[in-house]
């Protein structure tokens, strides 16, 4: 059983950590997981990606032509990767950032205005948290709450006081189910 | 029947513990070996020969490891500097020189010279500069003078083709990281005494752990000039020293202080 | 010790300096320069020697220095830097001092790209710098890979007095996977008998690469020879995966051996009966297993980030008596997993020929030319 996860958006957006949060959530549940980078050249501001492979068995390939799920932080990432995510598959909108409808067939599509809910909630950079949370609660790779624990295991004490804002993040985010494509 | 008086002898001179006993291969009126007889008269009057580390260049020196009797590792073509970093730095408390010459030290391997200097590599380089590339049988050299024939400047060294040559000292000496930075030559007895103390305070430089120290040494090369040892000796004197000034170049304040 | 989740440069530099390296040289590249900035700051945090060389022509002669003076020393870099070390690598190995270098292959040649590539196979396994030498080479396909295999480095210079080379490409050095690092070793405290020291008590140690003598140089040379016949009996490591009962084989190092991994799996799935070989020691090359193999398979897909540079050492065992296809992509390009599932497809519909050389027909694909 292998799951393959890409998250994209613009760099600063928590892209790349997101992915980590991940990683280490599946890391502390006794999976085998591979995270790898792919982001342009721009040290600030460019568009960023990275590929998470969830696994039971040692992992192949770190990339995948067509994953299980996407989340996709803005526009330009849900152009990219709309056509690529697998027949019954899950991509996670930033509806925030794209205000379009996504036309694709035979996967779930979810719609979450992340930035406005992170902003509702107080930190903008809670964005990230809030799509986690949405893919999570369409694609059981992993409960919620590994990743509520691997926050709190491998962020450095000095953002602990975030945590709680954090678990509120991933909860409203999780709220966006959607049915499985049949 | 008359006896003899034994007669009472002293030795005034013999062979540094520092120098092995084989004879060089260097030409006759070269000076290396001059040079290789001052530096082991130091380390013998200093006491470093067992904690002394030589690294031997590419060129005429190249067999130095032969005649001065202590650990030796051999660098690629200019590298010796950099190589004596990373002797110097696994063995810090240990003393480690470099013995180059003009092509290897000022040409192939100036980046490695600069930035052991500008690093302040707590090292000792004795530069011979003898105007050429001796080993290879006298080709132009970054140190050959405006004019001097070579086999590889054939009608004299033409500035406006070849450039003009690299006085190292003064260029190393510009850099916060150098120590201890002197000119000597090897021409005459008296240069020759100068010479020696400048080995001397090099070595006291790098056993205080002050930093890097350089002595540039005017050095003959009869045999690639195409003249007898004392006119070689005088060449020197006559063409080498005018472009290349004696004196001390570098000497920080922490190396003022040193007293023998 | 718990798994961390790590990066495969930083792991790689931590590995080092867990087996107890002495000095780190190095020079900023891309794609491993996370290793340098690990060591540059762990090193002298722990008391031990870190330059940030002026070049890589600076930092592998430091080694070379380090290396004479028996410390456990190491240096990385990439394509473009490797190149300029191979001066320093070939003296380092005529002189029969232990050094590690880890080799994190970006796309070439030139200065190409910073994307990964396995494109300096020919460069590390057969040669690059001048005269009669072999390294050892050895190429991680995991993080947790790259971390034992680090270790195994210094032990394999140490144990046969030469260069080892961990040579990845840069997917691996930017990827990060849980793996469990090995316990801290301190730095060595006795130096071996044959370093450059300082000469206490005995007779000067001499340390170079000159035999200006031919005879000399030959009976040098044949006595590394020798060493190195030792070194292919005792050290060839390879991982095979579903060879059992394979009846077509796919071979591939590091990660296009990885990425075969997950194209044999779908291709078992299918109902193909293929194996995969990933060779783990690209020098010594596991030649006599391949030979031993194309006994009882009936063809081999050699599969690389490069134009076939492997391959040839693949040909080379299977001697012309199975059929040998190549699929790369090279210039920075990680190939996925359905285009090698497509080759092994291939491989096993036929039908495959003894003639003419893979590496034609896959560009006559590549290209659309026939």
């Amino acid at each position: 059983m292998q799951t393959e996860i890409i998250v994209a958006g613009f760099g600063g957006q928590g892209v790349l950590f997101a992915g980590q949060l991940l990683s280490y959530a599946a890391m502390d549940e006794g999976r085998e997981v591979t995270w790898i980078p792919s982001y342009g050249p721009e040290m600030r501001g460019g568009t960023a990606n990275c590929t998470v492979i969830i696994s039971d068995e040692e992992i192949g390939s770190p990339l995948v032509k067509n994953p299980q799920a996407v989340i996709a932080m803005n526009l330009p990432s849900v152009d990219k990767y709309v056509s690529s995510v697998r027949a019954g598959g899950v991509l996670v909108v930033n509806a925030s950032m794209a205000p379009r409808e996504v036309e694709r067939q035979g996967i779930i599509v979810v719609n979450v205005p992340a930035s406005e809910i992170a902003e509702s909630l107080g930190d903008k950079r809670m964005t990230n948290m809030v799509l986690l949370g949405a893919l999570l609660g369409n694609l059981p790779v992993l409960p919620l709450e590994s990743i509520e624990k691997a926050l709190k295991a491998h962020l450095p004490a000095r953002h602990h006081r975030l945590l709680p804002l954090n678990s509120q993040a991933l909860q409203r985010g999780a709220e966006y189910t959607k049915q499985p494509v049949v | 029947m008359a006896t003899i008086e034994p007669m009472l002898e002293e030795i005034v001179y013999s062979r540094p513990e520092s120098l092995t006993d084989a004879a060089t291969h260097y030409c006759p009126g070269c000076t290396h070996g001059v040079a290789h007889r001052l530096i082991a008269e130091v380390i013998d009057e200093m006491g470093l020969r067992e904690k002394m580390i030589g690294v031997a260049s590419v060129g005429c020196s190249v067999f130095a490891y032969n005649y001065l009797n202590f650990d030796w590792v051999q660098a690629p073509h200019g590298r010796a500097p950099a190589m004596a970093t990373g002797v110097k730095r696994v063995l810090p408390d240990k003393m480690v020189m470099t013995y180059q010459g003009d092509g290897d030290m000022a040409s192939i391997g100036m980046g490695e010279i600069v930035h052991a200097a500008a690093r302040g590599e707590n090292i000792t380089v004795f530069f011979l500069n003898n105007a050429n590339y001796g080993m290879t049988g006298g080709q132009m050299a970054p140190t050959t003078l405006p004019g001097q024939k070579t086999t590889s400047s054939p009608t004299g060294r033409d500035v406006e083709n070849a450039g003009f040559p690299i006085r190292a000292s003064e260029l190393l000496s510009t850099l916060d990281g150098s120590s201890y930075i002197v000119r000597r030559s090897l021409h005459d007895a008296k240069n020759i005494r100068l010479a020696k103390k400048a080995i001397r305070m090099a070595f006291e430089t790098q056993l205080r752990g002050l930093g890097f120290s350089m002595i540039e040494m005017l050095s003959s090369c009869p045999t690639n000039w195409g003249v007898d040892p004392n006119q070689a000796l005088a060449w020197v004197a006559e063409k080498m020293v005018p472009y290349y000034p004696l004196g001390d170049y570098k000497i920080s304040e922490a190396v003022k202080q040193i007293r023998i | 010790m718990a798994r961390e989740l790590i990066k495969g440069n930083e792991a790689i530099a931590e590995a080092a300096i867990r087996a107890g390296l002495h000095a780190y040289f190095g020079y900023p590249i891309t794609p491993q320069t996370e290793l340098l900035e690990w060591m540059s700051r762990r090193m002298p945090e722990l008391g031990r020697a870190f330059v940030q060389a002026e070049s890589e022509l600076g930092a592998i002669n430091m080694v070379y220095g380090a290396a004479c003076a028996g410390a456990r020393v190491m240096t990385s870099s990439s394509g473009p830097g490797v190149s300029l070390m191979m001066e320093g690598i070939s003296y380092i190995v005529g002189t029969e001092v232990p050094a590690v270098l880890v080799d994190v292959m970006r796309g070439g040649p030139g200065l190409g790209n910073i994307s990964p590539a396995q494109s300096d196979y020919n460069q590390i396994v057969h040669g690059g710098g001048h005269g009669d030498y072999n390294l050892i080479v050895l190429a991680p396909s995991s993080v947790q890979e790259a971390i034992d295999l680090t270790v195994e480095c210094f032990d394999l210079a140490e144990k046969y007095r030469t260069m080892a080379v961990l040579l990845l490409d840069g997917s691996l050095g930017q990827m990060m996977e849980p793996a469990e690092l090995p316990p801290m070793m301190p730095v060595r405290e006795t130096f071996p008998a044959w370093a450059a020291t300082g000469a206490v008590g005995r007779k000067p140690n001499i340390l170079s690469s000159i035999h200006l003598n031919p005879p000399d140089q030959e009976v040098t040379n044949l006595h590394m020879l020798q060493r190195w016949q030792t070194v292919e009996a005792n050290e060839v490591r390879v991982k095979e995966y579903y060879m059992e009962d394979a009846r077509f084989v796919v071979v591939g190092y590091g990660s296009a051996g990885r990425v075969a991994l997950s194209a044999v799996r779908a291709a078992r799935a299918e109902g193909i009966p293929v194996g995969l070989l990933r060779p783990i020691s690209l020098n010594p090359f596991p030649s006599n297993m391949i030979s031993k193999l194309a006994d009882r398979v009936e063809a081999f897909l050699v599969t690389e980030m490069s134009t076939g540079q492997m391959l040839e050492d693949v040909r080379l065992a299977v001697a012309h008596r199975r059929p040998v296809e190549f699929y790369g992509r090279v210039g920075g390009i990680v190939p996925f997993p359905d285009e090698i599932l497509e080759e092994i497809r291939r491989l096993a519909k036929g039908p495959l020929t003894l003639e003419g050389h893979p590496r034609n027909r896959w560009l006559a694909r590549m290209t659309g030319a026939n």
